[in-house]
């Protein structure tokens, strides 16, 4: 089993004592090289989680691991790079990287500017001379050149244009392949996602929904369309038929809508799933599967769980 | 070589496995060529690459390709999948079946909804088992 880069077990933060939660109850493991993307709405606790992870705030329940150790012993192994990208307008490229040099005893300096003049930048520019791009490269560059093990990213993709957002990953997936670094990043955007990210992380409500290696989360959902009223009537349920012959376990109804006439839920399935009497059952796309979590809609309620193997035993 | 389609819904390295079996099938990717490098990949479609990495070694695991270490993907030399050219009786009866079709006024959108019927029909799974799975 590898090392996790960020390991999170139980984490919480609460902005007071009496106070909102920003997030509750985390699990969440990132080993190296693995790019994972964390989604959800506006306020679902992604920068508290990332600020967490970063060292920023102090976990209030739970424990963060950052290579072994509290994130505040290992700022020089962290690279943060905030929502905005929010660098110092006045100065020049080439001040702001001598800042990072001067704050960073892993700096990279040859990295760092190997990479402005790749991407063409003048390092005499002044930051509030460069467009939106070119500043989220800048600040790409500046955590980069910290080498770190964890890149930890808010919302970097937002108000990029295609070009610049194309051009930005391909530095980030650069730094993944040549250095193993792991890296986390935010965003409420979920098109195109699914090209960035092994892993999702879905958070809702300062609580995660959703963890895992995205195409075994798909492997095990179902988006299943049948007749209006279902799931709720049982006269249809789909069944579940264990690859390896033991029991079933049953499935979970994630989320529901109804429909020019149909209803269309979101399951969680055990193990594989055949398509009931007038149910048609397909493997979600990556969208369905994130929107089917963040549309659940009763947050706080447990999603109802069936049992196949009760039901199948009640006498009919 | 690689296009990417957003909409489809399939995994994205099942894209790419996909299209790999596709020009092999054809022939555009010959026995010992080398595919695309994975940075090649990454750079031309902005994609994660243990994505790529995945769908090469999914092929890897299917024998049609062989990865040499510090040199890159090649395709194997004698790939389990046949060529649709090395296949002419096939084709020629498809053909046959493409024009009959045609003259009954089907759209090419309609014969593939068929096809696509036909290669789900229970009755035509141990006849594909039998022809190697070529589709």
């Amino acid at each position: 089993m590898t090392a996790q880069v960020l390991d999170c077990v139980g984490m919480g933060h609460r902005y007071s004592r009496r106070g909102p939660w920003g997030l509750r109850d985390c699990t969440l493991m990132v080993p190296a090289g693995r790019v994972v993307a964390l989604i959800g709405p506006n306020g679902a606790g992604k920068t508290t989680l990332l600020h967490l992870a970063a060292g920023l705030l102090p976990a209030t329940e739970g424990s963060v691991r950052v290579a072994g150790a509290r994130p505040a012993r290992r700022l020089e192994r962290i690279g943060f790079a905030p929502q905005g990208a929010p660098l110092w307008p006045h100065l020049r490229v080439r001040d702001v990287l001598g800042i990072g040099a001067h704050l960073n005893p892993r700096w990279d300096a040859t990295l760092a500017s190997d990479r402005i003049a790749k991407l063409g930048i003048a390092p005499r520019a002044r930051v509030s001379t460069l467009s939106g791009g070119q500043r989220a490269q800048v600040a790409l560059t500046l955590v980069l050149a910290k080498r770190p093990e964890l890149l930890l990213l808010d919302e970097p993709l937002a108000n990029l244009d295609p070009i610049a957002r194309r051009a930005f990953l391909a530095s980030m997936f650069e730094a993944c392949t040549h250095s193993g670094v792991a890296v986390l990043f935010s965003s409420h955007v979920v098109a195109e996602l699914e090209r960035i990210c092994d892993d999702l992380v879905v958070l809702a409500d300062g609580r995660v929904r959703l963890a895992g290696d995205i195409d075994r989360l798909r492997r095990t959902h179902r988006v299943i369309t049948g007749p209006v009223g279902w799931p709720t009537t049982t006269a249809t349920q789909p069944a579940t038929v264990p690859n390896d012959g033991s029991q079933a376990r049953g499935w979970q109804v994630i989320s529901a809508r109804q429909a020019a006439g149909r209803t269309t839920a979101l399951v969680r399935i055990d193990t594989h799933l055949l398509a009931g009497p007038g149910l048609d059952a397909a493997e979600p796309t990556f969208d369905e599967l994130v929107l089917g979590y963040l549309d659940q809609h009763h947050p706080d309620q447990e999603p109802s769980q069936q049992d196949l193997r009760s039901q199948v035993e009640a006498p009919a | 070589m690689f296009r990417l389609d957003a909409g489809s819904g399939v995994p994205i390295y099942r894209q790419l496995m996909a299209q790999v079996r596709q020009e092999l099938l054809l022939g555009r990717l010959q026995p010992g060529e080398q595919l695309p490098t994975v940075k090649e990949v990454v750079d031309a479609l902005a994609v994660n690459p243990n994505t790529v990495a995945k769908a090469y070694r999914e092929l890897e695991h299917e024998g049609l390709v062989r990865s040499r270490q510090g040199l890159g993907t090649f395709v194997a030399a004698s790939p389990p999948a046949a060529t649709v050219a090395a296949r002419p009786a096939l084709l020629a009866a498809l053909t046959r079946w493409v024009r009959r079709a045609r003259a009954e006024g089907l759209q090419a959108e309609e014969m593939r909804a068929l096809l696509a019927v036909a290669l789900d029909e229970p009755s035509a799974a141990s006849d594909e088992q039998a022809s190697g799975g070529v589709a």
